[in-house]
Protein backbone atom coordinates (compact mmCIF):
# COMPACT_ATOMS: atom_id res chain seq x y z
CA UNK A 1 0.00 0.00 0.00
CA UNK A 2 1.38 3.45 -1.31
CA UNK A 3 0.44 6.45 0.71
CA UNK A 4 1.99 9.96 -0.47
CA UNK A 5 2.69 12.94 2.19
CA UNK A 6 -0.18 14.30 1.31
CA UNK A 7 -2.80 12.38 1.03
CA UNK A 8 -1.08 11.21 4.86
CA UNK A 9 -1.60 15.07 6.10
CA UNK A 10 -5.11 14.95 4.55
CA UNK A 11 -6.21 11.64 6.14
CA UNK A 12 -4.58 12.52 9.53
CA UNK A 13 -6.39 16.04 9.66
CA UNK A 14 -9.93 14.60 8.49
CA UNK A 15 -9.93 12.21 11.06
CA UNK A 16 -8.94 14.01 14.02
CA UNK A 17 -11.23 16.68 13.00
CA UNK A 18 -14.04 13.95 12.96
CA UNK A 19 -13.19 12.55 15.99
CA UNK A 20 -12.94 16.02 17.96
CA UNK A 21 -16.28 17.04 16.73
CA UNK A 22 -19.10 16.28 19.45
CA UNK A 23 -22.41 14.08 18.18
CA UNK A 24 -24.26 17.13 20.04
CA UNK A 25 -22.94 19.55 17.02
CA UNK A 26 -24.90 17.64 14.36
CA UNK A 27 -28.47 18.03 16.29
CA UNK A 28 -30.58 20.33 14.52
CA UNK A 29 -32.98 22.53 16.32
CA UNK A 30 -36.43 22.75 14.84
CA UNK A 31 -37.81 26.16 14.46
CA UNK A 32 -39.88 25.92 17.65
CA UNK A 33 -36.78 24.27 20.09
CA UNK A 34 -34.56 27.26 18.75
CA UNK A 35 -37.21 29.95 19.52
CA UNK A 36 -37.86 28.97 22.70
CA UNK A 37 -33.74 28.66 23.40
CA UNK A 38 -33.89 32.44 22.74
CA UNK A 39 -36.93 33.63 24.23
CA UNK A 40 -35.85 31.74 27.24
CA UNK A 41 -32.90 33.98 27.24
CA UNK A 42 -34.62 36.84 28.24
CA UNK A 43 -36.47 35.90 30.94
CA UNK A 44 -35.00 34.51 34.38
CA UNK A 45 -37.69 34.72 36.69
CA UNK A 46 -36.53 35.82 40.94
CA UNK A 47 -38.49 37.04 43.79
CA UNK A 48 -38.77 39.94 46.46
CA UNK A 49 -39.74 39.82 49.92
CA UNK A 50 -40.59 42.69 51.91
CA UNK A 51 -40.58 41.36 55.66
CA UNK A 52 -41.43 44.44 56.84
CA UNK A 53 -44.56 44.77 54.76
CA UNK A 54 -45.99 41.08 55.72
CA UNK A 55 -48.42 41.27 58.57
CA UNK A 56 -48.76 37.15 58.71
CA UNK A 57 -52.45 37.01 56.99
CA UNK A 58 -51.51 33.67 55.47
CA UNK A 59 -53.56 34.26 52.54
CA UNK A 60 -50.87 33.70 50.46
CA UNK A 61 -50.34 30.09 52.04
CA UNK A 62 -54.34 29.53 51.44
CA UNK A 63 -53.84 30.67 47.75
CA UNK A 64 -50.81 28.76 47.23
CA UNK A 65 -52.41 25.50 48.42
CA UNK A 66 -55.84 25.80 46.56
CA UNK A 67 -54.03 27.04 43.10
CA UNK A 68 -51.50 24.32 43.60
CA UNK A 69 -53.99 21.80 44.34
CA UNK A 70 -51.30 20.62 47.45
CA UNK A 71 -53.77 19.11 49.86
CA UNK A 72 -55.39 21.62 52.58
CA UNK A 73 -55.11 19.97 55.39
CA UNK A 74 -51.98 17.87 55.00
CA UNK A 75 -48.77 19.39 56.63
CA UNK A 76 -47.25 20.10 53.50
CA UNK A 77 -47.16 23.14 51.74
CA UNK A 78 -45.26 24.90 48.87
CA UNK A 79 -44.91 28.44 50.27
CA UNK A 80 -45.04 28.94 54.26
CA UNK A 81 -45.01 32.20 56.70
CA UNK A 82 -42.72 31.97 59.47
CA UNK A 83 -42.97 34.33 62.41
CA UNK A 84 -40.26 35.39 64.76
CA UNK A 85 -40.74 36.89 68.27
CA UNK A 86 -37.39 38.29 69.68
CA UNK A 87 -38.38 39.33 73.60
CA UNK A 88 -35.81 41.58 75.51
CA UNK A 89 -33.90 38.50 76.99
CA UNK A 90 -32.33 37.53 73.84
CA UNK A 91 -34.66 34.98 73.04
CA UNK A 92 -36.40 34.31 69.23
CA UNK A 93 -39.36 32.24 69.33
CA UNK A 94 -40.31 30.99 66.18
CA UNK A 95 -43.32 29.39 65.04
CA UNK A 96 -45.07 28.81 61.77
CA UNK A 97 -48.49 26.46 62.67
CA UNK A 98 -49.81 25.11 59.20
CA UNK A 99 -47.66 26.55 57.42
CA UNK A 100 -49.03 29.76 58.70
CA UNK A 101 -52.00 28.97 56.58
CA UNK A 102 -54.55 29.91 59.31
CA UNK A 103 -52.50 33.17 60.01
CA UNK A 104 -51.52 34.41 63.48
CA UNK A 105 -54.52 35.38 65.01
CA UNK A 106 -52.97 34.95 69.14
CA UNK A 107 -50.38 35.84 70.66
CA UNK A 108 -49.22 32.45 71.69
CA UNK A 109 -45.79 30.67 69.96
CA UNK A 110 -45.89 26.97 70.69
CA UNK A 111 -47.72 27.01 73.65
CA UNK A 112 -45.97 29.54 75.46
CA UNK A 113 -48.13 33.19 75.38
CA UNK A 114 -45.82 35.89 75.08
CA UNK A 115 -46.12 38.57 77.47
CA UNK A 116 -46.50 41.85 74.33
CA UNK A 117 -44.44 43.73 76.94
CA UNK A 118 -41.47 41.77 77.18
CA UNK A 119 -40.92 41.63 73.34
CA UNK A 120 -38.12 43.65 71.37
CA UNK A 121 -39.34 43.19 67.78
CA UNK A 122 -41.77 40.93 66.20
CA UNK A 123 -41.84 40.19 62.57
CA UNK A 124 -43.32 37.45 59.76
CA UNK A 125 -41.20 36.13 56.85
CA UNK A 126 -42.77 34.29 54.32
CA UNK A 127 -40.36 31.50 52.36
CA UNK A 128 -40.89 29.85 49.48
CA UNK A 129 -38.53 28.26 46.46
CA UNK A 130 -35.02 29.99 45.86
CA UNK A 131 -35.28 28.61 42.25
CA UNK A 132 -31.10 28.57 43.07
CA UNK A 133 -28.71 29.34 39.95
CA UNK A 134 -27.10 25.73 41.65
CA UNK A 135 -29.64 23.82 42.71
CA UNK A 136 -28.37 20.82 44.88
CA UNK A 137 -31.78 19.50 44.97
CA UNK A 138 -31.05 18.75 41.04
CA UNK A 139 -27.40 17.79 41.67
CA UNK A 140 -28.90 14.60 43.60
CA UNK A 141 -32.12 13.35 41.59
CA UNK A 142 -30.62 10.25 40.18
CA UNK A 143 -33.25 9.65 37.37
CA UNK A 144 -33.66 13.79 35.80
CA UNK A 145 -36.63 14.16 37.43
CA UNK A 146 -36.21 17.13 38.24
CA UNK A 147 -34.37 20.16 36.24
CA UNK A 148 -33.72 23.58 35.70
CA UNK A 149 -35.43 25.26 33.05
CA UNK A 150 -34.08 28.18 31.05
CA UNK A 151 -35.75 30.86 32.20
CA UNK A 152 -34.15 29.81 35.73
CA UNK A 153 -36.85 27.96 37.51
CA UNK A 154 -36.78 24.22 39.18
CA UNK A 155 -39.57 21.88 37.79
CA UNK A 156 -40.29 18.46 39.04
CA UNK A 157 -41.65 15.68 36.32
CA UNK A 158 -44.75 14.07 38.18
CA UNK A 159 -44.47 10.93 35.59
CA UNK A 160 -40.61 10.40 35.72
CA UNK A 161 -39.93 11.18 39.75
CA UNK A 162 -39.34 7.65 42.02
CA UNK A 163 -39.58 9.19 45.36
CA UNK A 164 -36.52 8.35 46.72
CA UNK A 165 -36.18 11.55 48.83
CA UNK A 166 -33.24 12.33 47.77
CA UNK A 167 -33.76 15.71 46.80
CA UNK A 168 -35.92 16.95 50.08
CA UNK A 169 -32.86 15.93 51.91
CA UNK A 170 -30.06 18.20 49.73
CA UNK A 171 -32.40 21.21 50.00
CA UNK A 172 -31.02 23.30 52.55
CA UNK A 173 -33.88 25.23 52.53
CA UNK A 174 -36.56 22.73 53.21
CA UNK A 175 -38.93 23.94 50.81
CA UNK A 176 -39.60 20.05 49.20
CA UNK A 177 -41.86 17.74 50.60
CA UNK A 178 -43.77 14.53 49.78
CA UNK A 179 -46.59 15.12 47.69
CA UNK A 180 -49.17 12.85 49.63
CA UNK A 181 -51.28 12.24 46.69
CA UNK A 182 -49.11 12.11 43.75
CA UNK A 183 -46.41 10.15 45.56
CA UNK A 184 -43.59 12.24 44.36
CA UNK A 185 -41.19 15.39 45.46
CA UNK A 186 -43.12 18.73 45.31
CA UNK A 187 -41.92 22.32 45.17
CA UNK A 188 -42.48 25.69 44.96
CA UNK A 189 -42.54 26.34 41.00
CA UNK A 190 -43.18 30.12 41.40
CA UNK A 191 -46.75 28.88 40.08
CA UNK A 192 -44.90 27.92 36.60
CA UNK A 193 -48.54 27.81 35.41
CA UNK A 194 -49.00 31.77 35.97
CA UNK A 195 -45.71 33.42 35.10
CA UNK A 196 -45.77 31.77 31.50
CA UNK A 197 -49.48 33.34 30.73
CA UNK A 198 -47.96 36.67 32.13
CA UNK A 199 -49.85 36.77 35.81
CA UNK A 200 -48.62 36.82 38.65
CA UNK A 201 -48.08 33.90 40.86
CA UNK A 202 -51.08 33.76 43.11
CA UNK A 203 -49.13 33.80 46.46
CA UNK A 204 -48.46 37.56 44.80
CA UNK A 205 -51.86 38.06 43.67
CA UNK A 206 -53.36 37.40 47.42
CA UNK A 207 -50.90 39.59 49.07
CA UNK A 208 -52.69 42.71 50.17
CA UNK A 209 -49.34 43.97 51.38
CA UNK A 210 -46.89 44.14 48.02
CA UNK A 211 -44.99 41.76 50.08
CA UNK A 212 -44.26 39.39 47.71
CA UNK A 213 -43.57 40.48 44.20
CA UNK A 214 -42.26 38.25 41.56
CA UNK A 215 -39.32 39.92 38.68
CA UNK A 216 -37.72 39.36 35.40
CA UNK A 217 -34.02 40.06 36.46
CA UNK A 218 -33.32 40.19 32.64
CA UNK A 219 -35.44 43.09 32.45
CA UNK A 220 -34.00 46.11 33.58
CA UNK A 221 -37.06 47.97 32.77
CA UNK A 222 -38.86 45.65 35.82
CA UNK A 223 -39.83 47.66 38.53
CA UNK A 224 -39.13 44.62 41.08
CA UNK A 225 -35.49 44.39 39.27
CA UNK A 226 -34.86 47.93 39.62
CA UNK A 227 -35.57 47.33 43.79
CA UNK A 228 -33.51 44.22 43.48
CA UNK A 229 -30.45 45.66 41.78
CA UNK A 230 -29.79 48.97 43.04
CA UNK A 231 -31.32 48.12 47.16
CA UNK A 232 -30.23 46.81 50.09
CA UNK A 233 -31.36 42.49 49.43
CA UNK A 234 -30.08 39.25 51.06
CA UNK A 235 -30.91 35.85 50.84
CA UNK A 236 -30.94 33.23 52.57
CA UNK A 237 -27.93 30.71 53.51
CA UNK A 238 -25.58 32.58 51.09
CA UNK A 239 -22.57 30.24 52.09
CA UNK A 240 -24.19 27.37 50.72
CA UNK A 241 -23.52 28.62 47.03
CA UNK A 242 -26.79 27.74 46.14
CA UNK A 243 -27.36 31.29 44.53
CA UNK A 244 -30.81 31.67 45.80
CA UNK A 245 -33.04 33.80 43.32
CA UNK A 246 -35.57 34.80 46.40
CA UNK A 247 -34.45 38.13 47.69
CA UNK A 248 -35.52 39.55 51.06
CA UNK A 249 -35.97 43.31 52.19
CA UNK A 250 -35.31 43.16 56.67
CA UNK A 251 -33.93 40.13 56.73
CA UNK A 252 -32.75 39.83 60.41
CA UNK A 253 -29.97 37.70 61.94
CA UNK A 254 -32.57 35.43 63.45
CA UNK A 255 -33.66 34.64 60.19
CA UNK A 256 -32.10 31.16 58.45
CA UNK B 1 -14.66 -26.17 22.48
CA UNK B 2 -16.53 -25.70 25.57
CA UNK B 3 -15.44 -23.46 28.40
CA UNK B 4 -17.08 -22.78 31.32
CA UNK B 5 -17.29 -19.10 31.19
CA UNK B 6 -18.88 -18.49 28.07
CA UNK B 7 -22.32 -19.79 29.25
CA UNK B 8 -22.48 -16.90 31.96
CA UNK B 9 -20.96 -14.75 29.82
CA UNK B 10 -23.37 -15.05 26.84
CA UNK B 11 -26.23 -14.61 29.67
CA UNK B 12 -24.35 -11.47 30.87
CA UNK B 13 -24.42 -10.09 26.54
CA UNK B 14 -27.91 -10.77 26.30
CA UNK B 15 -29.37 -9.46 29.35
CA UNK B 16 -27.57 -6.08 28.38
CA UNK B 17 -28.51 -6.59 25.13
CA UNK B 18 -32.24 -6.69 26.63
CA UNK B 19 -31.83 -3.93 28.95
CA UNK B 20 -30.54 -1.69 25.98
CA UNK B 21 -33.54 -2.68 23.26
CA UNK B 22 -36.03 -1.91 26.16
CA UNK B 23 -34.60 1.16 27.14
CA UNK B 24 -34.99 2.39 23.19
CA UNK B 25 -38.83 1.98 24.09
CA UNK B 26 -39.18 2.99 27.59
CA UNK B 27 -37.06 6.20 27.37
CA UNK B 28 -39.47 9.10 25.72
CA UNK B 29 -37.63 10.77 22.74
CA UNK B 30 -37.23 14.07 24.49
CA UNK B 31 -35.33 13.01 27.26
CA UNK B 32 -32.00 14.22 27.12
CA UNK B 33 -29.77 17.34 27.99
CA UNK B 34 -32.21 20.42 27.18
CA UNK B 35 -29.95 23.34 28.04
CA UNK B 36 -25.79 23.67 28.58
CA UNK B 37 -25.39 21.98 31.68
CA UNK B 38 -25.50 18.12 32.04
CA UNK B 39 -25.87 18.54 36.09
CA UNK B 40 -29.03 21.40 35.96
CA UNK B 41 -31.34 20.56 32.69
CA UNK B 42 -30.95 16.88 32.07
CA UNK B 43 -34.91 15.90 32.11
CA UNK B 44 -37.92 15.01 29.97
CA UNK B 45 -38.96 18.52 27.79
CA UNK B 46 -42.27 17.89 27.05
CA UNK B 47 -42.44 18.11 30.98
CA UNK B 48 -42.35 21.99 30.47
CA UNK B 49 -45.26 22.29 28.58
CA UNK B 50 -47.40 20.00 30.89
CA UNK B 51 -46.33 22.28 33.72
CA UNK B 52 -47.15 25.57 31.69
CA UNK B 53 -51.22 23.74 31.17
CA UNK B 54 -51.48 23.26 34.72
CA UNK B 55 -54.84 24.39 35.37
CA UNK B 56 -55.18 28.10 36.93
CA UNK B 57 -57.58 28.30 39.26
CA UNK B 58 -57.34 32.06 40.61
CA UNK B 59 -58.34 34.57 38.15
CA UNK B 60 -58.04 38.13 39.12
CA UNK B 61 -60.35 40.92 39.45
CA UNK B 62 -60.07 41.39 35.86
CA UNK B 63 -62.48 38.16 35.53
CA UNK B 64 -64.73 39.45 38.18
CA UNK B 65 -65.64 42.75 36.91
CA UNK B 66 -66.71 41.40 33.89
CA UNK B 67 -69.88 40.74 35.74
CA UNK B 68 -69.67 42.33 39.18
CA UNK B 69 -68.61 45.97 38.04
CA UNK B 70 -70.44 47.54 40.99
CA UNK B 71 -68.88 45.55 43.55
CA UNK B 72 -65.27 45.94 42.16
CA UNK B 73 -65.70 49.38 41.72
CA UNK B 74 -66.75 49.87 45.50
CA UNK B 75 -63.97 47.82 46.60
CA UNK B 76 -61.57 49.65 44.30
CA UNK B 77 -62.68 53.03 46.30
CA UNK B 78 -62.06 51.45 49.60
CA UNK B 79 -59.45 50.86 52.10
CA UNK B 80 -59.53 47.12 51.26
CA UNK B 81 -58.72 47.95 47.36
CA UNK B 82 -55.34 45.80 47.63
CA UNK B 83 -57.26 42.49 48.96
CA UNK B 84 -58.58 40.37 45.68
CA UNK B 85 -61.81 38.75 45.29
CA UNK B 86 -60.73 35.68 45.55
CA UNK B 87 -59.16 35.68 49.14
CA UNK B 88 -62.21 35.31 50.52
CA UNK B 89 -64.30 34.23 47.98
CA UNK B 90 -62.55 31.60 46.69
CA UNK B 91 -60.60 30.74 43.40
CA UNK B 92 -63.22 31.23 40.20
CA UNK B 93 -62.25 29.08 37.96
CA UNK B 94 -64.98 27.17 36.80
CA UNK B 95 -67.78 30.04 38.05
CA UNK B 96 -70.62 30.98 37.31
CA UNK B 97 -70.68 27.48 34.79
CA UNK B 98 -69.90 24.59 36.60
CA UNK B 99 -69.74 26.82 40.11
CA UNK B 100 -72.76 28.49 40.24
CA UNK B 101 -72.27 29.96 43.97
CA UNK B 102 -68.22 30.66 45.09
CA UNK B 103 -68.07 29.60 48.94
CA UNK B 104 -67.70 33.18 50.81
CA UNK B 105 -65.20 33.01 53.78
CA UNK B 106 -67.70 34.73 56.32
CA UNK B 107 -65.89 33.65 59.43
CA UNK B 108 -64.54 35.87 62.49
CA UNK B 109 -60.72 34.38 62.31
CA UNK B 110 -60.73 35.13 58.48
CA UNK B 111 -61.16 38.90 59.11
CA UNK B 112 -58.49 38.33 61.86
CA UNK B 113 -56.09 37.24 60.09
CA UNK B 114 -55.48 41.06 59.57
CA UNK B 115 -57.54 42.70 62.14
CA UNK B 116 -56.38 41.06 65.99
CA UNK B 117 -54.16 42.79 67.57
CA UNK B 118 -50.83 41.21 68.49
CA UNK B 119 -49.17 44.33 70.06
CA UNK B 120 -45.93 43.48 67.99
CA UNK B 121 -44.03 46.39 68.13
CA UNK B 122 -42.34 47.95 64.71
CA UNK B 123 -44.65 45.24 63.00
CA UNK B 124 -46.53 46.34 60.12
CA UNK B 125 -49.24 44.34 61.84
CA UNK B 126 -49.49 46.83 64.04
CA UNK B 127 -50.38 49.93 62.09
CA UNK B 128 -53.70 48.07 60.74
CA UNK B 129 -56.89 49.03 62.18
CA UNK B 130 -57.24 45.93 64.68
CA UNK B 131 -59.38 44.26 67.69
CA UNK B 132 -58.91 42.71 70.63
CA UNK B 133 -60.67 38.87 69.00
CA UNK B 134 -61.51 38.07 73.36
CA UNK B 135 -63.14 41.14 74.34
CA UNK B 136 -64.52 42.97 70.68
CA UNK B 137 -68.53 41.72 69.81
CA UNK B 138 -67.23 38.13 71.01
CA UNK B 139 -67.97 35.01 68.34
CA UNK B 140 -70.21 37.71 65.73
CA UNK B 141 -69.51 37.37 62.32
CA UNK B 142 -67.60 40.95 61.56
CA UNK B 143 -69.58 40.85 58.60
CA UNK B 144 -72.59 41.11 60.20
CA UNK B 145 -71.52 44.63 61.30
CA UNK B 146 -69.08 46.06 59.07
CA UNK B 147 -69.16 46.37 55.21
CA UNK B 148 -66.08 44.04 54.16
CA UNK B 149 -66.14 46.04 50.47
CA UNK B 150 -65.85 49.12 52.15
CA UNK B 151 -65.35 48.98 55.67
CA UNK B 152 -65.20 52.38 55.78
CA UNK B 153 -68.75 52.75 55.81
CA UNK B 154 -70.80 52.82 59.15
CA UNK B 155 -70.91 49.70 61.06
CA UNK B 156 -74.66 48.71 60.90
CA UNK B 157 -76.84 47.65 63.52
CA UNK B 158 -76.30 43.51 63.96
CA UNK B 159 -78.49 42.77 61.09
CA UNK B 160 -81.32 39.67 62.32
CA UNK B 161 -81.47 36.74 58.98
Amino acid sequence: MSCSRRDFLKQACGGTLASVLPISAFTFLTSEEARAAVENANVRWAFLVDTKKCVGCGLCVKACKTENEIPYDAPVTRTWVERYVITKDGKAHIDSPMGGRDGFIENVINGEEIDPDTIDKAFFVPKLCNQCDNPPCVQVCPVGATYQTGDGVVLVDREWCIGCGYCIMACPYGVRFFHPVHKVADKCNFCYHRITKGMNPACVDSCAFDARRIANLRDPEDPVTRIITTERVAVLKDEYGTKPHVFYIGLDENVR
Amino acid sequence: MKWHVLRPLWLAIGLVVVILIARQFMVPDDFGVHGDSFTYNFHRLSNVQEWKDFPVKHLGRESCVECHEEKVAMLNASPHAPIECENCHGPAAGHPDDVEFLPIDREREHCLRCHQSLDYPHSARSELPNIRNSTHKRRRECVKCHVPHDPREKPAREKRE
